[in-house]
């Protein structure tokens, strides 16, 4: 980030950032969850080796789906992936499977990045068409300078479910290049929820790798190659009826940046990736299936986005061009029991092609010191083809007039006021946008979602998902005190959800039937947040967050995934040498449930948990230890987001060390 | 640079050179073309010609077969193209003979040498018991004819149906067409014969065959979107569509109805009954 970011650490739990340099400077609502690199601040983490999905959960705007102890699928506003927008420094990528169990999140490790940017509805809008919000994942990038090599070592352990933990890192530059490197393994047996007792198929294990390396070949341009592999092997997901035998990501790119000379673009990116995605369900771990089966999936794609910011007197331009190509397979062979009987093979994802592209153009235009006006508009071309003609038949037998290639234009347009003026800070937003349905949501073909028991079939003939929105917030901040509330309403039409057929007959042994994605009149979400800070003194900190959802759709009816009244209070003490905190997280029951949609209540809950961390500096190295219970009382517990209610983590104690030479 | 230019010429004019091959055999060779799809299975002959039998798959076997056939002049070579021809398929059991359901024998192109017809085999052979082919033709009024035993083998998959309905009546209905079901809406083709006496049966006109494809192997679940097959013309076979969700082992639950809509033979399929008493099957 160019401009100095005034981290408001809500007691390590929790961050969002404001850019405060000068008040010439135009204001971007988002919130900065960090991870890493930045050494002080990782240090005041409440568990510095905690896996990116516990990183993405404290924040305020996110919260997440879980399936078992991995691959948790992260909701913006309430919203999960279909209406996101998840990317890895601008770069899209899509999960190979089709149960979800691959969020492009569980393909990445806290060791490759520095921080993931929150951005709510169209705020969110530069890397591609959204609904919800967007998060963007940033990788830690070194910076040219004196010729100079760091090493890292990463360690830990967590009591509850054995999870090992071990990471390095080397990490050289110079005044033209930079190498950054590091690999980090995680492995853990099943975990056990409250009372100890054992959640089985909850075991996992995780590679990942990634290496940067920057050229800087003239004073002002520079190229960056960078790439990820991260592989997964014997995922349990104990919400599932199947686990995962294997998930791979090779996620590359390539970074072309000039800082031109001229006074009014100030910087130009261009990159070139490419990544792939290998991912294969499996379930010959499981004792009894009514038939066993093989569920492989791949998603390749290949993109580009160049993106340039320029400023003309109180303008700040950003405008982004980008473009994808992705490829979407997914297969289903199922064993019958007879072995002589021929196997079952259909295309779940039946080859579908995507081609994306779009131009963003903002314009943060600041009126005074006081107040600016952010606006921005969007533009894309969006086109699935079926690639197989095996699965374009398949989904005629639903579509029989149903062609091969369709193309949607997607739009959007944006607008945010803000005003700050001494202590009190105030914004409103309004927003259109427009998603073309997933390929789940197009062509996906019978598949099984085990929470409400249905097959799922796509829809090529789905409109556009269209939402309006409007967020605001108002916050005060004095010296000892800061506090803040924002919300946002959603009213989404066209709204892509399944509907049941009663014509139909389910695939799966045990189904309750099959839904067929449809499009309801529209649906609305609201979401309102309130966050304080107090300081009770220097180095004592009081943090209080609350968070409520609620979500209809057309027929009054409550929509699933919604967010109860949840809170999050700590206790946090911070001086240069060590830190301590204590913090109580919780939800009230939900009973706004939706029921429609196959969910049943969830009952309320709380926890406590407790960290503290110690660094020694010992000439120029330094260790840094952080040990910390969470869930301290063992409550057996689950949430609203919680697969089939599959219960929590219990009582888990864990060591962090990190050793920096 | 000049490599690239010569594969890129080589390739044109290997491709130019292709194009003009395959459009010189359409001219000069149409009995190549008449015999696209088809295999010779068997040849007999007597005194004067031989006959060849032709079919999709290279063979028969129990159920609807369609079988094409050639007479040769044994004293020229030459093909006839202009015989009167009909056939008689008979079975020789232990204790009677009967025939089995079958078209006439038509000429495919006036200018070819092919006749085509089907005939549906309701039995297999076995040890004891054979099917016998007799082909009947004339030709510029002259009569000829020559018999011989054919190879029936029962088929794998169950592809013909024979019953008593519950209006007392003998029916036979067997599986025509696809060949090779795919994964898809097929269209499918089958026929439904009375049994009038042992040597005649006749195609039942104005009834319906209800389908209901279902997989055992996979909780008996069944397809959408599936249409009950029903005559086109009066005299001709059933058509209907068929969607398979996916590949395996399918197996069609069939249901005969009268022109009343009363149903003869066959079940409903639910939780309990799992199977018609008719039924196809199809494998692929």
């Amino acid at each position: 980030m160019k401009n100095i970011s005034l981290l408001l650490l809500c007691s390590g739990f929790f961050s969002y950032a404001q850019e405060t340099k000068d008040s010439l400077v135009p204001k971007d609502l988002k919130e900065v969850i960090v991870i890493g690199k930045k050494t002080q601040i990782h240090e005041k983490q409440s568990k510095s080796l905690a896996t990116i999905d516990e990183f993405l959960d404290k924040g305020s705007k996110v919260d997440l789906v879980k399936r078992g102890a991995y691959a948790w699928e992260p909701l913006i506003n309430s919203m999960a992936t279909e209406r996101t927008l998840i990317t890895i420094d601008g770069m899209r990528i899509f999960g190979a499977c089709t149960d979800k169990m691959d969020p492009i999140t569980s393909y990445v490790e806290v060791s490759n990045l520095s921080e993931a940017t929150v951005k709510s509805g169209q705020q969110g809008s530069c890397f591609g068409s959204t609904i919800g919000g967007a998060i963007d994942l940033k990788r830690s990038q070194n910076r040219f300078g004196d010729q100079q090599w760091d090493f890292a070592l990463n360690t830990g352990f967590e009591t509850n479910n054995r999870q090992k933990i071990v990471g390095s890192s080397v990490n050289y530059a110079d005044s033209t290049y930079y190498l950054d490197t590091d690999v980090m393994f995680r492995e853990a047996d099943n975990y056990a929820a409250g009372n100890n007792r054992e959640i089985l198929y909850s075991q996992f294990r995780k590679l990942n790798f990634s290496g940067t390396a920057g050229f800087k070949f003239f004073t002002n341009k520079l190229l960056e190659a960078s790439v990820i592999y991260d592989k997964a092997t014997d995922v349990g997901y104990p919400a599932l009826p199947m686990d995962v035998s294997l998930a791979e990501a090779l996620i590359t790119s390539l970074k072309y940046v000039v800082i031109p000379k001229s006074s009014l673009v100030k910087d130009w990116e261009t990159k070139v990736y490419f990544n792939t995605i290998t991912h294969r369900m499996d379930d010959t771990t499981r004792p009894s299936v009514p038939i066993h089966m093989d569920m492989p999936g791949w998603s390749k794609t290949f993109g580009m986005y160049s993106k340039a910011t320029a400023v003309k007197n109180r303008h700040h331009f950003l405008a982004n061009f980008n473009a994808f190509y992705n490829q979407s397979v997914a297969e289903m062979t199922m064993y019958p029991n007879d072995p002589n009987e021929n196997l079952m093979f259909m295309y779940t994802w039946p080859d579908v092609r995507t081609l994306y592209t779009g131009l963003f153009a903002e314009d943060q235009w600041v009126f005074n010191c006081h107040s600016g006006l952010k606006l921005s508009v969007s533009a894309g071309s969006h086109t699935n083809d079926v690639a197989s003609d095996f699965g374009l038949q398949s989904l005629q037998i639903f579509y029989p007039e149903m062609s091969r290639q369709k193309t949607r234009f997607l739009k959007s347009i944006a607008a945010h006021y803000n005003y700050h003026k001494g202590e009190w800070e105030y914004g409103l937003g309004l927003g259109y946008g427009e998603r073309a349905p997933s390929v789940s949501e197009g062509y996906g073909f019978y598949l099984f979602n085990s929470s409400d028991r249905f097959d799922y079939v796509g829809n090529p003939n789905l409109s556009n998902e269209k939402s309006i929105e409007t967020h605001a917030f108002i916050g005060f901040k004095k010296e000892k005190i800061s506090t803040k509330i924002s919300s946002s309403f959603f009213r989404i039409s066209d709204y892509i959800i399944g509907t049941p057929d009663v014509s139909l007959v389910p695939m799966t042994i045990g189904a309750s039937g099959v839904k067929l994605y449809t499009a309801l009149s529209y649906a609305t979400i609201f979401n309102v947040d309130w966050n304080s800070e107090i300081a009770l003194s220097n180095s004592l900190k009081w943090n209080v967050g609350l968070l409520y959802s609620l979500g209809k759709d057309s027929n009054g009816n409550n929509l699933p995934l919604i967010n109860p009244l949840s809170y999050k209070t700590a206790l946090t003490f911070t001086k240069p040498k060590y830190n301590a905190a204590i913090e109580c997280v919780g939800n009230t029951a939900q009973t706004r449930y939706g029921s429609v949609y196959g969910e049943t209540n969830t009952a309320d809950f709380a926890l406590l948990n407790a960290n503290f961390g110690y660094k020694w500096v010992v000439f120029s190295s330094k260790l840094y230890t952080k040990i910390g219970v969470e869930n301290i009382l063992d409550a057996y517990y689950t949430t609203y987001s919680d697969w089939n209610k599959v219960p929590r983590m219990g009582r888990n104690a864990f060591l962090n060390i990190n050793f920096s030479l | 640079m000049k490599t690239l230019l010569k594969y890129t010429l080589s390739l044109f004019l290997l491709a130019s050179a292709l194009t003009f091959t395959a459009c010189s055999s359409d001219d000069s060779n149409p009995e190549a073309d008449e015999l696209a799809n088809l295999t010779k299975f068997q040849e007999f002959a007597n005194e004067t010609h031989t006959i060849e039998l032709y079919s999709h798959m290279g063979s028969l076997e129990q159920g609807y077969n369609e079988v094409a056939l050639r007479i040769k002049d044994n004293a020229t070579g030459d093909y006839v193209k202009n015989a009167e021809v009909n056939w008689m398929p008979l079975m020789h059991m232990t204790m009677m003979n009967h025939s089995c359901p079958k078209s006439a024998v038509e000429k495919v192109t006036t200018n070819g040498t092919l006749y085509e017809g089907y005939i549906v085999f309701q039995m297999a052979q076995n040890a004891t018991e054979y099917w016998d082919l007799k082909v009947n033709y004339t030709i510029n009024g002259t009569a000829y004819s020559a018999t011989a035993v054919i190879d029936v083998p029962a088929s794998t998959e169950r592809r013909v149906n024979t019953f008593t309905g519950t209006d007392g009546t003998k029916y036979i209905v067997a599986y025509a067409e696809p060949h090779h079901p795919k994964v898809a809406v097929n269209d499918v083709v089958f026929g439904v014969w009375k049994m009038q006496d042992m040597m005649n049966f006749p195609v039942v006109d104005g009834y319906t065959v209800k389908i209901d494809p279902r997989m055992p192997s996979m909780g008996n679940h069944s397809s959408p979107n599936n249409v009950d097959a029903t005559q086109v013309t009066a005299g001709g076979l059933y058509e209907g569509k068929l969607s398979l969700t996916m590949t395996g082992y399918w197996k069609i639950n069939l249901q005969l109805l009268n022109a009343e809509g009363t149903v003869l033979k066959g079940e409903a399929i639910t939780d309990t009954v799992l199977e018609s008493s008719i039924f196809f099957e199809l494998e692929f």
